[in-house]
């Protein structure tokens, strides 16, 4: 108890609270339930989103092309739809997902198998991704009218009072929390990030492990896919455009140590529902646009500053006083 | 400040020279003195201090105790700067240049000529370059990029960059260490050359034929303190090792009595394209098998190939009679062959993870149930092998890189032991830690070895070889050079075969 008391997840949930209280003394009823629900659907693609790229940043790399992807496997599931309205949204969000695996691994085997630095592998991938929307799409919209209803209706379908994006996201997150805590690849993203050189001798193969955290990463990146567009009801070439940032600023605000090796589910979902909280309460608060920016750019900064690692690993050898 | 002997004194003294760090001494009291127009060669095993030396003298290092003095004066080298300021510049091991930039930019980086508005005066740059490079014999093109040159002339051009200062004292830590037989005769020339020059020159050499060939005088330091000091002339090859190795054996090693078993490893004809060649040897069960050698002498190339980080280009390795192909550490392990690597930071532990989670690391499917993480039975297993190795530490949950140098050695040794290995190397298992801890380590092992686990312990301290090994093997620019029997087993064997000085009389 006193160890969760003086982490970094403590200190980000206080944070998130005190974030909630004062918007509520502006804009009173944020803080009620229903309306806390609401931020958390709202926020659920990002958690998710903030996840995958969490596996990834532990193995010290980054995967940019998250939004891309999503916006790519959004457009392909709003096409099937629209040309064959009979298939089940089942099978799109199977596509959905197998597409977006397949582009994690394509990212994956570069960093793995050539050795590519993974910002300048996912920085290609980023606008290969999205030039592949236009050549599928041809440059056109697929809008809401073109949709199914069934499409569209699956994730804001309720279930014991939560829409079924929220008990999406719940169940990733449970998920996450197995797959980081209680496996042995959990562990070896963890290993690989925080030595690599020590993980190769104890039998990790790293380049597998950051290949594995590309796949989770993009599979998860499919899955938004269909929920975004599907949400929102229109595909186009420029769905969630600059998005991948919002996702690594919501790690790095969840204490996921871009170095590598540090970091907790519980810190990216709270790192997620803190800029998501921010997006949200800044419009109804009345504060514009500008500031918003402003204000989520600073978050980020005092985030990385509190989150600054004290390497325990470096020994320094102290000068003797002069 | 007249003191009457400005000028028939050495240009460089050092007096009481101390300098502790956590838990060593690492020198003690030491004296050295260079004198102008000479080469003094100072000699010592490895950890003997020469390195912490150099670091003084060079300003990284500042002593706790004693003075340095420049032609009579006290002075202090509070940094790298001030000690080149001084007039001492030193040509290290692994010289530290940048493939990028040209020769002379090379020479003169960070004390470029400059010209007006402070900006870098190229032209002079280029000239003093190409005088300094005559002046060493170098036949080098100031303007050729760096990346273009070999291992040599990159050598060289270290050695014009330490000249490119106003140098009196020039410090050389191994300088041949790299060079071909050719390029070690033009560096005795250069030498020579600077010794013509009126420089005092420290050469730190650890083959002999070398230092009888160019050095004046000596100074041999053995554990942080020097020993012996005196003109070549006075002194024989036999002599020096004597003084270099004859410790006392104060360590005190646990007692064994070692009975080895059946063959369990059988390594032949291996070889790595560049490290190691023709190496062959067996170790049986329960035996301590000690591998000496300079640094360098391809020990620890050898074991990662053995543990599958490298690949051999050739030859076979036999487990338990069985041909055993290992092209991954996951093989190794998996295989019964572990290795604890000399570097804890950088290959060993896993600083900013619980010591729990590093012990259980290679063991995850020990403590896996259905491909679920049973975090009790990882405490389980984690506590039984840190408190067989007594190891101090206020939690499991604390993090592996609060804990001292030996205490994070006990997490790497712990984390192997449990995958329960039939054969575990460990490179230099003792090196930096407290003498309490290495003696607990010493014991282990013994332990270890008793229980019928085979250790291969590469180690550069000859105390810890005498005192554990069943039996040497020497090793010497990549190859075997002696196997040994522990029973009449001398230092100066191992000096001598490690050195590849043979003893003439004998």
């Amino acid at each position: 108890m006193k160890q969760f008391i003086t982490s970094r997840e403590a200190i980000l949930l206080a944070a998130l609270v005190a974030l909630i209280l004062l918007v509520e003394t502006r804009f009173s009823g944020f803080a009620a339930p229903g309306n806390l629900a609401s931020v958390f659907n709202d926020t659920s693609i990002l958690i998710m989103l903030a996840l995958g790229q969490t596996l990834v940043i532990l193995t010290r790399c980054i995967d940019l092309s998250q939004a891309s992807n999503l916006a790519l496997t959004g457009m392909v599931t709003a096409m099937i739809n629209a040309a064959m309205p009979g298939v089940p949204v089942v099978a799109l969000i199977s596509i959905a997902v197998a597409l977006g695996l397949l582009m994690g691994a394509f990212n994956g085997l570069l960093v793995w198998k050539l050795d590519i630095p993974p910002i300048v592998v996912t920085l290609g991938t980023l606008t290969i991704y999205r030039g592949i929307i236009f050549v599928v799409s041809g440059g056109a919209w697929v809008n809401s009218h073109e949709m199914s209803a069934a499409y569209k209706a699956f994730p804001r379908a309720e279930f014991l009072t939560l829409p079924v994006l929220s008990w999406i996201a719940l169940a990733v997150i449970a998920g996450f929390a197995i797959l980081v805590n209680r496996t042995a690849l959990g562990r070896a993203f963890f290993a690989v990030g925080g030595n690599p050189s020590a993980a190769v001798y104890t039998g990790i193969d790293v380049g597998r492990t950051r290949f594995m955290a590309f796949v989770i990463a993009g599979g998860l990146a499919g899955l938004c896919g269909y929920l975004w567009v599907s949400r929102y009801a229109v595909a186009y070439t420029d769905v969630a455009g600059g998005f991948e940032l919002d996702i690594v600023a919501a790690c790095v605000i969840g204490g996921i140590s871009i170095a590598g090796g540090l970091g907790s589910v519980t810190g990216a979902v709270l790192g997620a529902l803190f800029l998501g909280t921010i997006k949200n309460a800044l419009p109804v608060a009345g504060i514009s646009p500008f500031w918003q920016m402003a204000i989520s750019g600073a978050a980020i900064i005092i985030a990385v500053a509190f989150n600054r690692r004290k390497d325990p690993g470096r020994v320094i050898l102290k000068e003797p006083a002069q | 400040m007249e003191d009457g002997r400005t000028i028939a004194g050495p240009v460089l003294r050092l007096e009481g020279i101390t300098k502790r760090f956590p838990g060593v001494t690492a020198l003690s009291g030491v004296e050295l003195e260079l004198h102008e127009g000479q080469v003094t060669a100072l000699i010592g095993e490895n950890g003997a201090g020469k390195s912490t030396l150099v670091k003084i003298l060079t300003g990284i290092y500042q002593p706790d105790e004693g003075h340095i003095e420049v032609d009579g004066t006290t002075t202090r080298f509070p940094t790298a700067t001030a000690a080149q300021e001084a007039g001492v510049t030193a040509i290290h091991q692994e010289t530290v240049l940048f493939d990028e930039l040209t020769v002379a930019e090379n020479i003169f980086l960070g004390h470029a000529p400059r010209g007006r508005f402070g900006l870098m005066d190229w032209s002079r740059m280029r000239a003093e370059a190409r005088e300094i490079l005559t002046r060493i014999g170098a036949k080098l093109d100031p303007m050729a990029p760096l990346r273009d040159l070999g291992i040599a002339s990159k050598h060289l051009v270290a050695i014009a960059r330490a000249l490119s200062v106003d140098a009196r004292v020039v410090v050389m830590d191994e300088p041949t260490a790299s060079l071909s037989q050719a390029e070690i005769e033009e560096l005795y020339e250069l030498v020579e050359r600077l010794k013509s020059e009126g420089k005092a020159i420290l050469f730190i050499s650890h083959k002999f034929d070398e230092i009888f060939r160019i050095a004046d005088r000596y100074t041999v330091f053995r554990d942080g303190e020097m020993v012996d000091a005196g003109m070549m002339e006075d002194v024989t090859e036999d002599a020096l090792v004597t003084k270099m190795v004859g410790r006392s054996m104060d360590a005190i090693f646990p007692a064994r009595t070692s009975s080895p078993g059946e063959e369990i490893l059988r390594v032949a004809g291996y070889s790595h394209p560049t490290e190691f060649a023709d190496i062959g040897f067996g170790l049986r069960r329960g035996e301590i098998l000690g591998f000496y050698g300079l640094v360098g002498a391809g020990r620890s190339e050898l074991m990662q190939a053995l543990f599958g980080v490298t690949t051999p280009s050739k030859g076979a390795v036999k487990i338990d009679g069985k041909v055993a192909v290992i092209r991954s550490p996951a093989e190794a392990i998996s295989r019964g062959i572990v290795y604890v690597p000399e570097d804890r930071g950088k290959q060993g532990a896993i600083t900013a993870m619980p010591i729990f989670q590093n012990v259980t690391l290679p063991s995850l499917t020990q403590t896996s149930r259905n491909g679920f993480v049973q975090m009790a039975d990882e405490f389980a297993l984690a506590r039984r092998y840190t408190e067989r190795l007594d190891l101090r530490a206020a939690s499991l949950d604390q993090a592996v890189g609060n804990l001292s140098g030996g205490n994070q050695q006990k997490v790497v040794i712990a984390k192997w032991l449990a995958t329960r290995p039939k054969v575990i190397i460990l490179d230099e298992p003792t090196k930096g830690i407290d003498v309490g801890s290495k003696a607990a380590v010493h014991e282990f092992m013994a332990e270890l070895a008793a229980e019928g686990l085979s250790v291969i312990m590469v180690s550069s301290e000859i105390p810890e070889i005498l005192g554990m090994s069943d039996r040497v093997i020497v090793m010497r620019d990549g190859r075997i050079a002696a196997e040994l029997d522990r029973d009449g087993l001398t230092p100066e064997q191992l000096v001598r075969a490690a050195a590849g000085y043979e003893e003439t009389a004998a």
